[in-house]
């Protein structure tokens, strides 16, 4: 029996339409890019000046507080950047059964590879 | 079961294939290409950082691996479709701002797009062979 002809006309209207968050998704997009600019020319920057280092100096330079502390904000706006975008990208093309676990992956993904970032950056700030 | 009209296959619009590629279309598709072929490279920055972390051989074995001819040619097509990005990001940025979208403007900051990428992809690498000596 078909569920929606026991339910009134405003409880079928209910719920459709904006789901009122997309604001904070495309504005998050927004902030993490803003974050992401700064960043990454450091990054690109850093990478760049240690084109001859070698382990010893490399590593030194990843533990002064200031790289530490740019890398796990570069990771961190990163992979949260890359979380939204991905949403992006595969609910406009990805229209199958297999969207639910794509959306899913990529969230779950994001999170776990900022997590490994993280972990790597302290491990070698702290590191003995 | 006939098919929900949502469900049949419908012709994109527009089309494609048949449809003159135009700076502004292109450059709107490669920021979305490029977002994602970055993401790809955000996995390998974890995966180098973890080497960093693990030691000095994983770490010499992920460089043995950037430095090969293999490594450099996609180490050079990640640094053009980051600097793409990035001046394409910037570029929506501004349009977000409410500014730029007279037609001129467009194709300006388009092509202002295109050669600051390639200008800064050239610098970025010369600045590399320059400090790598």
């Amino acid at each position: 029996m078909d569920r929606q002809r026991m339910r009134s006309p405003l409880a079928c209207a209910n719920g459709l339409g904006s789901a009122k968050e997309g604001v904070k998704q495309w504005w998050m997009e927004r902030v993490s890019a803003v974050a992401l600019l700064p960043l990454t020319l450091w990054f690109v920057a850093s990478i760049i000046a240690h084109t001859g280092s070698d382990y010893a100096i490399f590593i030194a330079w990843l533990r002064t507080p200031l790289a530490s502390m740019l890398m796990i904000l570069l990771v961190i706006a990163l992979f949260y950047h890359t979380a939204l975008g991905l949403q992006v990208v595969i609910e406009d093309y990805v229209h199958s059964e297999a969207k639910f676990a794509a959306l899913v992956a990529v969230r779950l993904g994001s999170f776990a590879l900022a997590a490994s970032g993280i972990l790597a950056t302290l491990r070698i700030a702290f590191g003995g | 079961m006939a098919k929900s009209p949502a469900k049949r296959t419908r012709p994109f619009s527009p089309n494609i294939q048949i449809y003159r590629p135009q700076l502004t279309s292109v450059l709107s598709i490669v920021n979305r290409i490029t977002g994602v072929v970055l993401s790809g490279f955000a996995v390998v920055l974890v995966v180098w950082l973890s080497a960093a972390a693990a030691g000095p051989q994983p770490y010499a074995t992920v460089q043995a691996a950037i430095a090969s001819w293999a490594g450099q040619i996609v180490l050079l097509g990640c640094t053009f479709a980051f600097f793409l990005y990035l001046c394409g990001g910037i570029r929506h940025l501004i349009w977000d701002t409410g500014y730029g979208f007279e037609l001129r403007s467009i194709y300006a900051s388009g092509w202002a797009v295109m050669a600051a990428s390639v200008v800064l992809t050239v610098a970025a690498w010369i600045a590399s062979m320059f400090m790598g000596g």
